[in-house]
């Protein structure tokens, strides 16, 4: 990734009160230009924020990892169009025993229940579409707002 | 971090994975096989014992480049899958699409 893409991914990490007042949760966004050049470091630095001091299993480092390699891609190809002047944004709502991660595009959205299904016979020889069947596979609970440009996605943190 | 390519005694082209196939970097794995069929390569391994994980995307390079392995009268093979990445291929069906052996040393024994 060339230098000035790295410059543009930008990171804000702050600390909130949680929904229920009782533990404090740590919330962590990050801006990622509609490139697709910009993928695997955005990954690599919520991995990061997000498991800074835990050991999880590699099962879950893997879960996030593909979770979030697949809203990123989705958002910036089909919601931002892959213009690199647009952004993609992620957002991780920790708290000791989860992840919400909640990824926006600035595009017009789309109907997830009109994705069709990766594993039929004919579509399983077919090197696309198989990105929401994984997050639908790899997430606990997959939510989408009525638009279509929000998905949120919650796996554990541990 | 990225691919690495070497041929055995049999001419088995083995194509290793350190790190992650990714949407990202899937073309430079596409361009390495294509390379390797241009000069007349047919069978090719792809190593996955170093990778860490692999997404649709990198799923879908590995569809394609499988077809045109086929279509040539050759075959393309997995091997070196861990728990997750296996869990990967048997969730999406492409187990059923792909010849894949637990080590190389298996796929490479009656390659």
């Amino acid at each position: 990734m060339g230098e000035d893409l790295a410059a543009r991914l930008r990171l804000c990490v702050r600390r909130t009160p949680a929904a229920t007042g009782v533990a404090a949760a740590l919330s962590v966004e990050l801006r990622v230009p509609a490139d697709l050049r910009c993928v695997e470091e955005a990954v690599e630095l919520m991995v990061r924020h997000c498991f800074a001091g835990l050991d999880p299993t590699q099962r879950t480092r893997f879960r996030l990892r593909v979770l979030l390699s697949e809203a990123l891609t989705n958002g910036i190809l089909f919601g931002a169009g892959g213009d690199p002047a647009r952004n993609v944004k992620v957002t991780a709502e920790l708290t000791e025993n989860s992840i919400r991660l909640q990824v926006t595009d600035d595009g017009p959205g789309f109907d997830p229940a009109e994705v069709p299904d990766p594993t039929s016979p004919p579509a399983v020889r077919r090197p696309i579409g198989r990105g929401l069947f994984l997050i639908r596979s790899l997430a606990d609970r997959v939510e989408f707002n009525a638009q279509g440009n929000t998905i949120w996605m919650t796996l554990p943190r541990s | 971090m990225g691919f690495s390519k070497t041929t055995n005694g049999a001419g088995v082209a083995i194509v290793r994975i350190d790190g992650q196939l990714i949407v990202g970097n899937r073309q430079e794995l596409k361009t390495l096989v294509q390379e390797g069929l241009d000069r007349g390569e047919r069978r090719f391994l792809i190593d996955c014992g170093q990778t860490g994980y692999i997404d649709s995307s990198g799923l879908g390079a590995l569809v394609s480049l499988s077809k045109k392995v086929r279509d040539l009268g050759g075959e393309l093979r997995i091997a070196g899958l861990n728990e997750d990445l296996r869990a990967l291929f048997e969730l999406t069906k492409l187990d059923t699409l792909f010849h894949i052996s637990a080590t190389a040393e298996e796929a490479l024994a009656g390659f």
